[in-house]
């Protein structure tokens, strides 16, 4: 199997309090993977790590065989990882289109963006991506002015737009309407076709529908808890584990 | 060369407790709400006018001799109710505006300096008047709607303060000097040290003076109060909360309007016992403040946002490196190496000292951007 | 499409740009003199190169949202470049006349490069930059911003100011260098051609610094200092490292108040290191507050208007001036914070939209200047 993703013996402590302990993780290319966990379970700062926010305290996260150790959180994401925020993180003050554009930009470089004119490829690229997250018409309002629904999708629009070849998605439909939860969700299996994705999420209804859209081949779940890996497998083994059940699935009943 | 030593250690912290005190309450408030204030300078500044006044009201009284201690009393409540009423007015309307808010107060820090030079019975009259009128005309205008900048208020504003501005020369050529003579004036004004705090404590051929000496018991007496009310104390408990989380602390119904205000009033309380301390090192003008307010925010930037360790720490070290350098103490101990003195020779007075300081800080910082003592964890840096 | 509506406006504007200063450099000065204010038009000279650095100032704060608070650094090293290389124009062998006074009688090592005209200009562009640049690489680097910044750079405009200060032997220390009485060309600095010739050159650098700020604001590196401001860590997953650009801009602004110094130290005859007093560094913030931060022409009429208004209001009533400055800061900040400009846009907008219907949909985004300048009208729709 062809591994875009391996994380070996993660651990990252903050003054002794270990958010991540001993993570063993792997992910295939092309794999749409499941993350989730309660509250604490330490998921954001997992795609801390994986993103170069954080540093590890020890092991290591390789990315296409490379040690992501050394390197800041723009590098990283020129390699090909892209990061959509929980609450929806775009610039505000730009036009849809421009917040795209920034992301499309082949030449990230300082005088590439400064010099480097707008080539007709990526004019379209624009103009493609507007269309995939339906924004079109809206594409020359500022983004503050979109609701929250429509800022989420811009912003999995301007992860596109860096055509990455990993996807870190948090919790893409906190705060989501079921419609909008619908939306996020195709959009979402649409993009798995020709990318890896790791979707966190607390949304089990969210999951089920992840889970029903991919078939039962690349329905894979992990499950996270107090920092390391309780259990992985399908939907429906990770239902049934008691462990999870104890940990997770059981607290959701009480509520 | 002991004596020669307790000297130099002496100095250096004594330096450093005037940076420790002067830079507590901005330690406080920067740490809890991330604002910067620039007129914390010049509330030192009006401490230091207050001690001032009670100096003079005591004159000739059985108090005259302990007049320090109701100063710190005055100067503390003067300079924390001019706090609290600065925190309503300006400050709360700017939170989570780092930047703004800096520029606003920095406004405020010029209008207190030029305050104490103009201040005159005819002042206090024409401010009065034009509050006055610009209240009045604001119920007339408002209606009950919400505080907005239009043409209306450029109005207003200029009506009031011509009419205020005419009341007052007319006042003023009646009464002439009885009310128009300024209270302080643009010149500085001297502050007597008590008797009892004239002398010194010898040690070998240098002694130490008691000045310097009340100086740093009173910071340690104020780090021990601070130290106490923040961890003793049910407000004081309040505070860490709303400094730590500020929106968990909301939904546990602390309310962390009135925290702030308190944060704040505190803060600027102890820049007017800072100012008690100051007046006692020299004489007392309009820019007493200014000279201190980007050294008391480096030791905040060395010792780290939000601990008052830190705070301590850094003000020490820089209080003692400053005086060292400034004072020449090391270019004697590098005989052996005549550049390397020479080179120390060169940075041999205050200002210069403070260049190599700062210079130095730039250095530290890009080992430790987040100072001697950062906040760790998932929160920060977002 | 997309590319002609965005033409139209630049060619407007630069007629617009051209005829202003075709005014400033014939009618303005002539009317002045005629109206007995002639000495005002030496303030105009002085406040345009002050406006150069206003247009640094927005650059980096209203674009990019970093507050420094220590332009007065480049403001000075501009200035003291310029001043050093007037004080040279002397007959061979003869020295700066403060340097008798100070013991020297040998032209120091740094003095000597700026003997020669190339080099200086160079110097008054190149090392504030530099030294911008340096600064903030090692601030930037370590993810340093905010009010950081601002106390930073606030520090480093002390270090600077106590290292003039005492170097008495050097650079006359608290003196300064004086211009006034130098030779420029054969003529005295303070000559009426001599001075017409850098209100001149104060014009065009205005316009130059203009038309430069343009090109960098306007385009896709524009929008991305503006992504700066509004969320930096966030820039860094889009790709970008944000490290370069802000030293760039910093830079830029630094040249640019490099220049105004050197042309404000021409015309005002004198640079001492009071050019790195605390408070000018923040008054300079305060005239691209009034002004209008984020947009150019305001940082221009801010400087313009704000020096107007402090020579104004110094000359009747100086005890005022302070007053009026802190109420102006508080007012600016709290009260209108798009500063003149965007408030005289907005009032206009609201003017506008009393006599058509008013949209049902986006209220805010006939407000909004961004779409304003792509023509969509939501109402139209």
């Amino acid at each position: 199997m062809d591994r875009i993703l391996n994380i070996q013996e993660l651990t990252v402590s903050f003054d002794g309090f270990k958010a991540l302990n001993d993570l063993n993780f792997s992910l295939d290319r092309g794999e749409l993977r499941v993350v989730i966990g309660p509250n604490g379970a330490g998921k954001t700062t997992f795609l801390d790590v994986i993103t170069g926010k954080v540093k590890p305290t020890r092991g290591f996260v390789q990315f296409k065989d490379r040690n992501l150790r050394n390197l800041s959180e723009d590098q990283i994401s020129r390699m090909g990882i892209g990061r959509k925020f929980q609450t929806p993180r775009i610039y505000q003050k730009l036009t849809v289109r421009q917040n795209i554009e920034l992301a499309v930009n082949p030449h990230k470089s300082l005088f590439g963006t400064l010099l480097g004119k707008k080539s007709p490829t990526s004019q379209r690229q624009v103009a493609d991506l507007l269309g995939v997250v339906g924004l079109e018409p809206k594409a020359d309002i500022t983004a503050e002015l979109l609701s929250h629904g429509e800022k989420q999708r811009l912003e999995i629009g301007m992860l596109v737009a860096q055509s990455p070849e990993l996807l870190l998605v948090d919790e893409p439909v906190a705060g989501l309407t079921d419609e909008e939860t619908e939306e996020v969700g195709q959009l979402l299996l649409n993009l798995s076709a020709d990318h890896s994705i790791i979707v966190i999420e607390h949304d089990m209804e969210f999951v089920r529908q992840l889970s029903a859209g991919l078939g039962s081949q690349q329905n894979r779940v992990t499950v996270l808890h107090e920092g390391h890996v309780l259990c992985e497998g399908s939907m429906a083994e990770v239902q049934k584990d008691p462990q999870v059940i104890a940990v997770y699935l059981g607290s959701e009943e009480q509520h | 060369m002991l004596s020669g030593l307790i000297t130099s250690l002496f100095g250096g912290i004594s330096v450093g407790s005037v940076l420790l005190i002067a830079a507590l309450g901005l330690a406080i408030v920067f740490g809890l709400m991330g604002v910067i204030n620039m007129a914390h300078g010049e509330l030192m500044m009006i401490g230091a006018y207050t001690t001032f006044l009670v100096q003079n009201v005591c004159k000739g009284t059985p108090l005259a001799d302990l007049y320090i201690f109701p100063a710190i009393i005055a100067a503390f409540l003067v300079a924390g109710l001019l706090g609290f009423f600065l925190e309503r007015t300006v400050v709360r309307h700017l939170y989570g505006r780092p930047l703004e808010t800096l520029l606003a107060t920095w406004g405020v820090s010029l209008i207190l300096q030029q305050f104490v030079r103009s201040v005159s019975w005819q002042f206090i009259i024409g401010i009065g008047i034009f509050g006055s009128l610009y209240y009045a005309g604001n119920r007339l205008l408002a209606n009950g709607k919400a505080a907005k900048f239009d043409w209306k208020k450029l109005l207003l504003t200029t009506i009031a303060s011509i009419a205020s501005l005419v009341i007052c020369n007319v006042l003023g050529d009646m009464f002439k000097l009885a009310i128009t003579q300024p209270w302080f004036g643009a010149q500085n004004v001297d502050v007597t040290a008590p008797s009892w705090l004239l002398g010194g404590l010898p040690i070998g051929d240098d002694q130490l003076p008691a000045t310097r000496i009340f100086i740093m018991v009173l910071t340690a007496g104020c780090v021990a109060g601070v130290y106490w009310f923040l961890n003793k104390s049910m407000w004081g408990l309040r505070i860490r909360a709303v400094t730590q989380n500020r929106e968990m602390s909301a939904c546990l119904g602390i309310s962390t309007d009135r925290v702030d205000a308190l944060t704040f009033a505190l803060g600027s309380g102890l820049a007017g016992i800072a100012g008690v301390a100051v007046s006692l090192l020299g004489s007392v003008g309009p820019n007493t403040g200014t000279n201190y307010i980007i050294d008391t925010f480096m030791v905040v930037v060395v010792g780290g946002v939000g601990k008052l360790v830190g705070s301590i720490v850094a003000a020490l070290v820089l209080g003692t490196t400053s005086y060292l350098i400034g004072s020449d103490s090391f270019a004697p101990l590098l005989g052996w190496a005549p550049p390397l003195a020479n080179f120390f020779t060169f940075f041999s007075n205050s200002s210069m000292a403070k260049v190599m300081v700062f210079a130095g800080i730039f250095v530290f910082l890009q080992a430790r951007p987040a100072g001697l003592f950062p906040q760790k964890g998932r929160t920060v840096d977002n | 499409m997309f590319t002609k509506i965005i033409r139209q406006p630049i060619w407007r504007e630069i007629i617009i740009v051209a005829g202003l200063a075709l005014l400033l450099a014939t009618v303005i000065p002539q009317l002045l003199y005629a109206i007995g204010q002639g000495f005002r038009v030496g303030l105009l000279g002085r406040f345009m190169a002050l406006g150069i650095a206003a247009l640094g100032i927005d650059l980096i704060w209203g674009y990019t949202g970093m507050l420094s608070l220590g332009h007065g650094i480049f403001f000075a090293l501009g200035g003291y470049a310029f001043a050093m290389f007037l004080l040279l124009q002397l007959p061979a062998g003869k020295l700066p006349e403060f340097f008798s006074l100070n013991g020297v009688t040998e032209l120091p090592w740094f003095w000597q490069p700026f003997a020669s005209l190339p080099f200086t200009l160079l110097a008054v562009i190149l090392i504030p930059s530099l030294v911008a640049a340096i600064v903030g690489y090692f601030v930037f680097r370590n993810r340093i911003r905010g009010v950081y910044f601002s106390i930073l750079t606030q520090a480093a405009l002390i270090v600077f100011y106590n290292l003039f200060n005492s170097q008495q032997k050097w650079i006359n220390g608290t003196n300064g260098l004086k211009t006034d009485s130098a030779m420029f060309f054969g003529k005295v600095v303070s000559s009426i051609e001599v001075q017409w010739l850098f209100y001149l050159c104060s014009l065009f650098g205005l316009v130059g610094a203009y038309g430069i700020c343009r090109w960098l604001t306007n385009g896709r590196f524009g929008r991305l200092l503006m992504a700066i401001r509004d969320d930096e860590p966030r820039v860094r997953f889009s790709g970008y490292d944000p490290t370069g650009f802000k030293v760039f801009v910093l830079a830029v602004s630094a040249a640019l108040a490099g220049i105004a110094g050197a042309l404000f130290t021409v015309q005002s005859g004198i640079i001492t290191p009071n050019a790195m007093d605390i408070s000018f560094s923040i008054e300079m913030i305060i005239w691209v507050a009034v002004g209008g931060r984020g947009t150019l022409v305001g940082a221009i009429i801010g400087a313009l208007l704000v020096n107007f208004g402090k020579s104004i209001l110094s000359e009747q009533f100086p005890a005022f001036w302070l007053f009026f400055q802190g109420a102006m800061f508080l007012v600016v900040v709290a009260a209108v914070p798009d500063g003149l400009v965007g408030w005289l846009r907005r009032t206009g907008q609201e003017i506008q939209q009393r006599g058509k219907s008013r949209s049902a949909t986006f209220p805010q985004v006939d407000l909004d200047e961004n779409l304003q300048s792509e023509k969509i009208h939501p109402s139209g729709k």
